[in-house]
């Protein structure tokens, strides 16, 4: 059984928990061992972090990778914006001596390991493409219902593309895969692939601009008769399900693929945690 | 006859030693414009944003709200036929301006809760419930559970000058 330090973060754990009791359930149905990664922080966040001060963000970043070091596993992470985070700084550790040792001098002093620069950092829909399989999504599905769903790739999943390697950045098919595999029909809309709006500290900044992003993403969604909206990152969640509570308008239910696939394997409803949900799912 | 501001390369090498290596590869097509998401609902325009860094206008840039208007999305940086980095030249513009003080407040409160907590939300006693109800420890394995790793987290805060520069905000 591939075995994963399992990466929290923040908005999963403390927002949307359904989304880490679907995980777990999921993985584990699937074969996957996820291992807690104990004193693990905020990866920290892209957006305001890296903005703010790079080297800090770096060293926090590090410091989460030298948990997993500890327990001998890779990193596995079901959010886009812990993803950029912990790969692209995993990366430039992994690969540039000179600004490790600049790293792991900060570490040192705060009492933390030295980081060797041998951890690698995986999303959650990549691993199930390539190493789980569609084809094993496939075989545990039971219902996946035939719904529409308008899937949600976000950003920081396959971009920059140069480093994450992950699919094409401009027509990925792997998500869709996935979520084809449950059962769900992924519909083409217009403008696919393009952001959320919540991303780079817009969301906090000025919500009002996210918001119009996020609406005109809903409005292509609806256009092509999506009936629910399949994400792979709590923050996209977070903007499509607190964002239409907001506009008042669409009522498309938003799911984080965790989810959808627990729907799908048949796991107790009462484990997806849709309660929290500020627009009703009711699929 | 306007005046025309003098360029400052000066400006323009901070911001390729801040990360922005690739600023003066920009020949200013505008793919980056027309690919913008953010661009599409504001007047943020990526062009012009990397034209005044390359010329080192140090202050039609730093203090300006545009700088911040970017989701970091990464459509332009993909489609640049120059291979201009340009979240990273973002990046770089950003970290400098903070360091002049110019942070919005609800940005600086973020920072703040990671530094002195570990994560960017709180956990709530309705959250704790919640995690119980669904089978899941109900403080999550992290720092809110640790605190002898939270201390280490606060340590690199204050290592990197971290807690210093965001009570400088203005």
């Amino acid at each position: 059984m591939a075995k994963y330090g399992f990466f929290l973060g923040c908005i999963m754990p403390l927002r949307y928990p359904g989304i880490e009791s679907s995980t777990r359930e999921v993985m584990d149905a699937l074969g996957v061992e996820l291992v807690d990664m104990q004193g693990a922080s905020c990866c920290p966040a892209p957006g305001v972090m890296r903005s703010f001060d790079q080297t800090y963000w770096m060293s926090v970043a590090a410091r989460n990778l030298v948990i997993a070091q500890k327990m001998g596993v890779d990193v596995l992470t079901i959010c886009n914006g812990c993803f950029d985070t912990l790969f692209e700084v995993a990366h430039k550790l992994n690969h540039d001596p000179e600004m490790r040792k600049k790293v792991n001098k900060i570490l040192k002093e705060a009492g933390v390991d030295e980081y060797q620069g041998n951890v690698n950092v995986r999303h959650f829909v990549e691993l199930l493409y390539k190493d789980v399989g569609v084809e094993a999504v496939r075989a545990k599905a039971k219902s996946g219902k035939g719904m529409k769903a308008a899937v949600h790739y976000g950003c920081h999943f396959l971009k920059p593309s140069n480093i994450k390697k992950i699919d094409d950045a401009e027509r990925p098919h792997i998500f869709d895969d996935i979520v084809e595999a449950a059962g769900v029909t992924s519909v083409p809309f217009k403008d696919k692939g393009t952001c959320c709006g919540a991303g780079g500290g817009v969301r906090a900044r000025t919500p009002d601009v996210a918001l119009k992003m996020t609406k005109e993403n809903l409005m292509n969604m609806q256009a092509a008769g999506a009936e629910v909206i399949v994400d792979c990152c709590p923050f996209c969640h977070l903007q499509y399900d607190a964002g239409q509570a907001q506009l008042k308008e669409f009522g498309i239910p938003v799911l984080h693929l965790s989810q959808l696939l627990g729907m799908a394997f048949g796991l107790d409803k009462a484990k997806l945690g849709l309660e929290v949900h500020q627009t009703k799912v009711n699929l | 006859m306007a005046e025309a501001k003098e360029p400052n390369p000066e400006f323009t090498r901070k911001v390729v030693e801040a990360g922005g290596k690739t600023v003066n590869l920009c020949f200013q097509c505008g793919t980056c414009t027309g690919s913008c998401p953010s661009g599409r609902q504001t007047a943020f325009r990526v062009r012009k944003l990397v034209r005044r860094a390359q010329l080192g206008f140090e202050e039609d840039v730093l203090p300006s709200d545009d700088l911040w208007l970017c989701t970091t999305c990464f459509t332009c940086y993909e489609r640049c036929p120059r291979g201009v980095e340009i979240v990273d030249i973002i990046m770089a513009l950003r970290n400098m301006a903070v360091r002049k003080g110019y942070m919005a407040e609800p940005h600086r409160k973020v920072a703040e809760l990671i530094s002195k907590t570990g994560h960017l939300v709180s956990l709530r006693d309705e959250d704790k419930a919640l995690r119980g109800r669904l089978g899941l420890q109900n403080t999550p394995p992290t720092v809110f559970s640790d605190p002898k790793a939270l201390e280490q987290v606060k340590k690199i805060g204050e290592i990197c000058g971290f807690d210093k520069l965001i009570a400088g905000g203005k």
